[in-house]
Parts: C-alpha cells; structure tokens; sequence
C-alpha cells in the first residue's frame, strides 16, 4: 500500500490567480526514494508542503483532492499530528534554525522536546543521528556559527531525529561540497533502505540516477514525466522544457549524430557512460592543457 | 587592475587558522574559479579582497591599495562581492532602487547611475523586473538580483561566492552569460563553487585550496585532471573529465568539445 497517496491534488497559494500545483496524482510506497525535479517555478518546494502538511495548514490558500500519508487524510488532520509522520527539511537551512538554542545538540534535541521525549531517550538519539550524519564535532557549536552545509546538515539531522515515516528533503545538499553531498545521499538512501521513505527535490542529476529509485518531472506544477532515472533524466522532453540534464546525456546524445554512441539508452551514470561510447582507432587529437 | 597577495595569513578570534600562508597573484582580466571542501577557507580569501577581513600577516593589494590601509566603503570601488545567499544582501522595496542603491552611495551621477542601472538589468535579464520587490521573486531570480545589484558598480574586480547554490538550468545559463560579458569587458572575475561542472565550463584558471593553503592552481585542465590531489580536498573531477580518464584518453578534457574531439568526432565549433 502506497504511503503517501496524492489524488487530483490543486493548490493555489493565497491572493494567487495561477495553481502551483495542478491535478497531481502521486503514489509513492513505503521505503521509496523519489526524486523530484523541475526548472525553477515547476512546484517542487510547494509539493514538499503539501506532502509535508504546510500546504494548506501553514500557507492557507486553496487546495483540492486528497492528501494522505500514512493512512491519514491532510485535511482531517492537524499540522501537530502531520509532523510525527512526516519531516522536512528547507531548502535554506536558516530558515529552519529554531533560534531558540545556543548549541546545536539543543537544535536538535528541539522537536524531541516538543512532543515530550524522556530526557535520558532524547540524548541517546540526538547523539546517535548526530553520528549517522557526521556532525558530532559540532554539537557544541552555535547552530548560526555554522558554514552553510553544516547547517544543512544539522537541518537534515534534526529531521531524522524525529525517526518520521516520510523524509521530505528540498535541496538538503546545495551548499555542500561534492564529498559531503556524497556522504548525505549515503545516509539518505541507507534511511530509505531501513523502509524510511524518502522525497528528494534536487538538481544534481548525476546523484539522483545513482540512488534515487524514482524520478518525478514537475514542470509549470504539473507532472510531466515520471520513470526509473535512466527513463527520466534522458527524455528529450527535458531539454526542451530547460530542466539541467547530465553531461553524460547531453554529451551522448551528440555523439550518437554522428555514430559514436552505440547503445540505444543514452546514460546517466559515468558507468553507463563508459559502457556506450565509440573509440576509433585514429590517433587521439591533442586537446589543450596537459597530459594526464 | 592586478591583484597580489602575499603571504597571507589569517585566523579568526576564535584561533582558528583559517589561512596558513597565501600568495597569489591575479592578473587584471583573469577569469578565476576556487574550489575545494567546506571549511578550505575560500570564502576567507576572497573576505580580504575587499576588506571585509584582514590579514594577520601578510599583504593584499588591489592595484595600488593595500587594503589595511582603506576602509571596506572605499575597497567597494574596486572589488565587488556577490554574497553567497541573495537574501543577506537585498534590502529595498523594488528591485530597481536596489540595483541602483550601489551607484548612488559611490556618488555617481544621476545619468551614470541610470545607464548603469539598465545595463546591469539587461545582463541579468531583469528589466520586466524593476518594480518587483526582490522578496516576491523566487531564490533564483533573487539571485539574479543579488548579481545585477553589484556588478551595476563597474567595478575591475567581480566576487562571486558560491553563485551556482540551488540554480536551475536556464539561471545556470544566465550566470554564465554575466561571466562572460565580464570577461568580454576586461573585468576580473573570481568564483567560489562547488559545481565543478560549471567551473570547468566557465573558468580558464582554476585555484584548489584545502585547509588554509593553496593545493593547485593553474589552467584549468592542468588542475581538473589531477584526481588524485583534488581528492583530499574533496573535489571530484567534471563529469566528462572523469569520462575521459576512464576511456583512456590521453590528455585531460573538460567540456562537451573537447571530449567530443579527443573521441574523434568532427565539431562544428560554434
């Protein structure tokens, strides 16, 4: 039974003519990863609301067809009941500091407090995702002293804490540098395969098609396409629609004009890359810069 | 206008060393992008090219100024700053008085000012925009706004600190195109970023730092390549770089031409 159920889901957010989202139907199974893309304006954020309650309890406006997750129906529902299920992470991480607490143990101990964990429980947690997240050396630290891929990560960590049934996740990675996004999509997935499920928005294609199970293309708060990564992420409709594809892709799709991509999928993944490029015999040309 | 840095160190109140000795010269016109792990210390660097740090020891000259010895206000003639998050930037009510904002402290004259204005708005695509408050725009076109409100001061030197932060394709585009009407007009241009893919695209020199020092710095292609030291400041080589190695290319590619060309493939340069 599918987790999170959208039925022809419309919103439009208050004194707005045009609907963020329009006639959504989504189903997504427990201990899913989905990865939600989209240029810029398609509806991502507002859909990580609305599965994560916001939309309509928080941002008010207009909303029809059903929301449920977890069994429960948005609408019947309180904003209070809707977090023990579902967590999200904001796109920017200092829009979610609490700034209630000096250190970043109390950032996170936060929403623990709040729906009244035992003291001796609530440490060993905080410590433990604390861990899971690598940011132990910093949970002296003040949350605002932080880099901004700290503070994500201390804005995923006091997500996860909550141990919600569905993550939300909007952009958890875009200040990070490469190895630390490496790292969170490890503990993403690692969450997801516990039966965690997961909803990613996300523009670094190259990490979704190598952990993501699904992939969701919003465009102009529709969903336009919707498949396995390798499906999605290397549909001309992408291009055309100015969603960032992989180098990989692009690259492929140019050389197949002229017969030096060999496979009919074009690839996603450096590994697919590899495996489909055509290498002549002819000398390799010199290109700038130095050999190596 | 060339900037030189000598032996520059740095460490913050709280001791930490955040820069361990930086020497680096910049000449005027060069298109420069920084990389390397969160905490290398590239936004400290790029801090003291305006002032808003300096040094503990060690020297940073903007041309002729070292900038011990001139206040930030006055740095802000030479070296503009495009903050990593827009919203730590943008105070005004429409987007037009604050791009304006920045020509008008410098004391520039009314035309100056309304020449300027509409150039930086062209170059970033914003002058449907001018009566919008920045706040009712999305985090990209903030951005956007961000971009225009600096480089709107004409100054040689243009910082951008992390521009690429949660863009979609067509700003990618955008930014890029800002960067290359700087170039194209002789500005030097410095990027902090995490998108190797869009440094390899846009950068001719590219510096990796790691823990305070400078690990390499050179053509671009010289420093994409070397996998193996990018590594320890946890920086992966471009996409198509990585490609590259793997199918055994003998020499490093960064971008679609040259992967295509070192292939065997005929390009129609465009």
């Amino acid at each position: 039974m599918a987790i999170i159920n959208l039925q022809n889901v419309t919103y439009k957010y208050p004194l707005t003519d045009a609907p963020a989202l329009q006639n959504i139907n989504l189903q997504v199974h427990e201990g899913e990863f989905v990865a939600v893309i989209g240029p810029n304006g398609a509806g991502k954020s507002t859909l990580c609301y609305t599965i994560a309650g916001f939309v309509p309890h928080f941002f008010k406006g207009e909303i029809t067809g059903t929301v449920e997750v977890a069994g429960n129906e948005s609408s019947k529902s309180s904003l209070h009941e809707w977090v023990l299920n579902v967590g999200l992470a904001f796109q920017n991480p200092f829009n979610q500091i609490s700034g209630a607490k000096y250190t970043v143990f109390e950032e996170i101990a936060f929403g623990l407090e709040n729906i009244g964990i035992p003291r001796e429980e609530m440490k060993q947690r905080v410590e433990d995702t604390m861990k899971l997240t690598g940011i132990s050396d910093l949970a002296e630290r003040s949350p605002y002293s932080l880099s901004g891929g700290q503070q994500q990560r201390v804005a995923l960590t006091s997500i996860l804490v909550m141990e919600p049934k569905v993550l939300v996740l909007d952009e958890p990675t875009s200040q990070m540098d490469p190895i630390g996004t490496r790292e969170v999509f490890g503990t993403i997935r690692a969450m997801a395969e516990r039966g965690m499920t997961v909803i990613l928005v996300e523009h670094k294609v190259e990490w979704i098609a190598n952990f993501a199970d699904r992939v969701i293309a919003l465009h102009e708060g529709k969903i336009l396409l919707e498949g396995t990564p390798q499906e999605v992420l290397t549909s001309d409709r992408l291009t055309e629609k100015g969603f960032g594809i992989s180098r990989y892709t692009s690259t492929a799709r140019k050389a197949k004009e002229q017969g030096f991509w060999k496979k009919e999928k074009l690839p996603v993944t450096l590994e697919q890359a590899v495996e489909g490029f055509v290498l002549t015999s002819r000398p390799i040309p010199e290109t700038r810069g130095a050999s190596g | 206008m060339n900037i030189e840095i000598s032996d520059l160190q740095f460490t913050y109140p709280t001791g930490v060393a955040a820069l361990r000795g930086i020497s680096l010269a910049i000449a005027a016109g060069e298109q420069v992008a920084i990389v390397g792990q969160n905490g290398a210390g590239k936004t400290t660097l790029v801090k003291h090219l305006n002032g808003l740090l300096r040094p503990t020891s060690g020297s940073v000259r903007i041309g002729d100024w070292d900038t011990r010895e001139h206040s930030v206000a006055k740095m802000a003639r030479r070296v503009g700053y495009v903050f990593q998050n827009p919203d730590e930037q943008l105070f005004s009510k429409n987007v037009g008085t604050e791009v304006a904002f920045g020509p008008k402290n410098l004391g520039y004259s009314s035309d100056r000012v309304n020449s300027s204005v509409a150039d930086a708005l062209a170059m970033t695509e914003l002058s449907e925009k001018t009566e919008t408050n920045p706040y009712d725009l999305s985090p990209t076109w903030r951005k956007m706004v961000a971009i225009a409100s600096i480089i709107v001061m004409d100054t040689p030197v243009v910082i951008f600190d992390e521009p690429t932060t949660g863009q979609d394709a067509a700003n990618l585009a955008r930014i890029a195109n800002v960067i290359k009407i700087l170039r194209d007009r002789g500005r030097t241009v410095i990027a902090i970023t995490h998108d190797i893919d869009f440094c390899a695209e846009n950068f001719e020199r590219v510096i990796a730092m790691s823990q305070g020092t400078i690990l390499l710095d050179g053509k671009a292609n010289d420093v994409l390549g070397q996998e193996e030291i990018l590594a320890t400041t946890y920086v992966d080589p471009p996409q198509l770089t990585r490609l590259g190695k793997r199918l055994g290319f003998r020499n490093t590619v960064r971008n679609q031409d040259e992967f295509l060309t070192a292939l065997g493939m005929t390009i129609n340069s465009s």
